[in-house]
C-alpha cells in the first residue's frame, strides 16, 4: 500500500485464490456428485464435471426417496428446517425487542435483576443442559413438534443486548418529542423505534435465521417421527460411514439443498449479514 | 446503566419482559438447576430411590480415565482448531486488506462455510475422505498412506480438525478483515516512512494494534471448538474409533444418551457449565469494553 512493489498484487491474488479453492472445491464436489450416478461414485472414478442425472437424483432426493431405503423424502425435511429456522429468527427477534424494550425505557422493579436474568442465559449454551431441557419438554408434551423445536431456543441474551445497546443510543429528545405529541409508549414503539430498527432487525434475522437452519443436537434429540426432521439431522442417516451401501448421489444431493437456503442467505444479503455478525457478536 | 427510563407503565413493563423471562426460566434456568441438583444425586440400578451424595459423582468422574482422555482429547483438538482456523483467518484477512481488484469476490467465496451447518460441512469432507472412494482418501492411498478414519484415531482426529477449521476460517476472517481496516493508515505510512518493511511492519505494529481482535477470537474459537463441533463429529466420526474424537461435549452427549448413569452425566454437565462460565467471563471482562453496566 505504501511503496512501490516489484510484482504488484500478485501474492495477495494468489493466496486469495487458493484460499477460494479451499473453500468452494468441497461445495463444488458436492454438486457434481449429486449430478453422478452412484456406481460411477462408488467406484472412485467421477469426474470433475457435471454429469447427466441430476434430475433424476434430486427428484428422487426431494420427492419421492429411492427404492432400498424407506426414508423420509427430503422435501418434507427442507419444510421442518424452514419452518424451525424462521421460527427461531422471529421468536428471537419477537421476544428480544420488547424486553430490550422495557428494559431501556420504562421504569418498573427489579429492572437491573431482569437484565442479569437474561444475560446470564449466555452462559448456558443448550449443549450444556441438553438433557433436563429435553426432558422439560418432553413433560410439557412438546416431544416432535414445532414448538418443541423453537421455543427452547429463543431465550437470546445477544439479540436482547444488541436492541438494548442500539436503543441506548436513541435520543432523548425524540421520546419526549414523541410523548408531547400524546403517543404512548404502544404507539411510540410502533411508529418511532420499530422503523428506526429495520437495519437491525433484518442484519439479526439474517444471522438467526442460519443459526436456526445449522441447529444439530436440539433437532436431533427431539424429534423422534421422521417427517418432523430437519434436512441438517436428516442427512446423518442417508450416510453411513461404516456402511459401503451409503447412496452418496443422494446424500449429496441433500448436502446441497442443505446448504442452499443460508447460503444463499448469506451470499444475497452479504452486507445485512456481516453487520449482523460483527454488531450481535460484539 | 444510566437511567433512561421515561415510561412509567408497570404493568406493560412486566408484560414486556415476560415473554423472555418465561422462556429463560423454564427452559434455561430450571434445567441448568436440575444438572446441578442431579450431579449431587446417586440413583440405583432401577431408578426407584435416589440418594444425596455430596460430590461423589465428581470424585468417581475424576477416577475414570476415560474423563482424562476426553479432556486430553477437547484440549488437542481445540488448539489445532483454534490456530488453525486463526493463522488462516489472519492470512486471508491481511492479503484481503490490501487494495486489490475482485475483494469484493473473494470475500463472497470466503464467507460461505460460515453458513454451511457443522453437520454438512462434516458431510462435504466425509465424501472427500472416504477410503475407497474419495478423491483425496484415494491420492492418500495411492502414495502409500493407508488413510482409514474409521480405524484409525489419528485420521479420524486429522478429519475433524480439518472440518472445524474449514466451517469457522469465513468468521476469523470477517472479524480479521474488520480489525484491520480500523488500524489508521497514517500508523502504517510513518513506519513505512522510517524504512520498516511489509513485514516488519505486521509484527511490529499491525499485529500488536490488532490484538484485542485476536484475543476476542481465541476465546470465540475455543466455545466454538469446545461446544459447536458436535455435529461435526457424531456425523463424522461418533467419537470413535476407540473415543480417540470424543470431545467433553460429545461424551455428555454420548453418556446420557446411554442414560445409565444419571448423576455422572450431570456432573459432566456441570464442569462444562463452569467451563463456559468462565470462558464468557474472560470474554466480557477483557475483550469487551464497551459494554457499560
Amino acid at each position: 500500500m505504501v511503496e512501490h512493489r516489484r510484482f504488484g498484487n500478485l501474492l495477495p491474488h494468489l493466496v486469495l485464490i487458493a484460499g477460494v479453492i479451499v473453500v468452494a472445491f468441497p461445495v463444488y464436489l458436492a454438486i457434481i456428485a449429486s449430478t453422478h450416478d452412484n456406481t460411477v461414485i462408488a467406484n472412485g472414478q467421477m469426474p470433475l464435471y457435471p454429469g447427466s442425472h441430476a434430475f433424476e437424483t434430486y427428484w428422487n432426493t426431494i420427492v419421492s426417496g429411492t427404492g432400498r431405503t424407506t426414508r423420509e423424502p427430503v422435501g418434507s425435511m427442507l419444510l421442518s428446517s424452514f419452518v424451525m429456522a424462521v421460527g427461531i429468527a422471529l421468536g428471537k427477534i419477537a421476544i428480544s425487542i420488547i424486553s430490550a424494550y422495557a428494559i431501556v425505557f420504562f421504569n418498573f422493579p427489579f429492572r437491573m435483576a431482569t437484565f442479569w436474568t437474561i444475560f446470564i442465559t449466555l452462559m448456558l449454551p443448550v449443549e450444556v443442559r441438553i438433557f433436563p431441557t429435553y426432558k422439560i419438554t418432553s413433560d410439557l408434551h412438546m416431544l416432535d413438534s414445532y414448538s418443541g423445536l423453537i421455543l427452547p431456543l429463543i431465550a437470546s441474551a445477544t439479540a436482547t443486548l444488541l436492541f438494548r445497546q442500539f436503543f441506548m443510543t436513541v435520543p432523548k429528545e425524540l421520546v419526549e418529542a414523541s410523548k408531547m405529541d400524546g403517543a404512548g409508549p404502544i404507539r411510540f414503539f410502533f411508529d418511532t423505534l420499530l422503523p428506526l430498527s429495520v437495519t437491525n432487525i433484518a442484519a439479526l434475522f439474517v444471522i438467526l435465521f442460519i443459526y436456526g437452519w445449522n441447529q444439530y443436537l436440539w433437532p436431533l434429540l427431539i424429534t423422534t417421527r421422521d417427517d418432523m426432521q430437519t434436512i441438517v439431522i436428516g442427512i446423518k442417516k442417508i450416510i453411513d460411514v461404516k456402511d459401503a451401501l451409503t447412496e452418496w448421489s443422494v446424500a449429496m444431493a441433500t448436502a446441497v439443498l442443505a446448504m442452499l437456503p443460508p447460503v444463499a442467505v448469506v451470499v444475497l444479503l452479504q452486507r445485512l449479514f456481516v453487520k449482523g455478525l460483527i454488531e450481535t457478536e460484539k | 446503566m444510566e437511567n433512561r427510563a421515561i415510561f412509567s407503565g408497570r404493568l406493560l413493563a412486566c408484560l414486556l419482559v415476560f415473554p423472555q423471562l418465561a422462556i429463560s426460566l423454564i427452559f434455561f434456568y430450571w434445567p441448568a438447576a436440575q444438572a446441578v441438583w442431579q450431579s449431587f444425586l446417586v440413583q440405583d440400578a432401577f431408578g426407584l430411590s435416589t440418594e444425596f451424595v455430596w460430590f461423589e459423582n465428581y470424585v468417581n468422574l475424576l477416577k475414570t480415565p476415560e474423563y482424562y482422555h476426553a479432556i486430553g482429547t477437547t484440549f488437542f483438538f481445540s488448539l489445532l482448531v483454534v490456530f488453525f482456523s486463526l493463522a488462516i483467518g489472519l492470512l486471508l484477512a491481511v492479503m484481503a486488506n490490501r487494495n486489490i481488484a475482485g475483494v469484493q469476490i473473494y470475500r463472497t467465496f470466503l464467507i460461505i462455510p460460515y453458513a454451511v451447518a457443522p453437520a454438512v460441512a462434516s458431510v462435504l469432507f466425509i465424501f472427500m475422505f472416504q477410503p475407497g472412494l474419495g478423491m483425496i482418501a484415494r491420492a492418500l492411498q495411492r502414495n502409500g498412506i493407508d488413510w482409514n478414519p474409521v480405524l484409525n484415531g489419528n485420521h479420524a482426529m486429522i478429519l475433524i480438525v480439518i472440518v472445524a477449521v474449514w466451517n469457522q476460517i469465513s468468521y476469523n476472517f470477517l472479524f480479521f478483515l474488520a480489525g484491520l481496516q480500523s488500524i489508521p493508515k497514517s500508523v502504517i505510512e510513518a513506519a513505512a516512512i522510517d524504512g520498516a518493511r511489509p513485514a516488519r511492519r505486521f509484527w511490529t505494529i499491525v499485529f500488536p494494534l490488532l490484538s484485542p481482535t485476536t484475543f476476542f477470537l481465541i476465546v470465540v474459537n475455543i466455545t466454538y471448538a469446545f461446544f459447536n463441533t458436535l455435529g461435526i463429529i457424531d456425523t463424522a466420526t461418533e467419537g470413535g474409533p476407540n473415543g480417540s474424537t470424543s470431545t467433553l461435549v460429545y461424551k455428555v452427549f454420548l453418556d446420557g444418551k446411554a442414560g445409565s448413569d444419571l448423576g455422572g452425566s450431570a456432573a459432566q454437565s456441570v464442569i462444562l457449565m463452569i467451563i463456559v462460565i468462565v470462558l464468557t467471563a474472560i470474554q466480557f471482562r477483557y475483550v469487551e469494553k464497551k459494554v457499560h453496566y
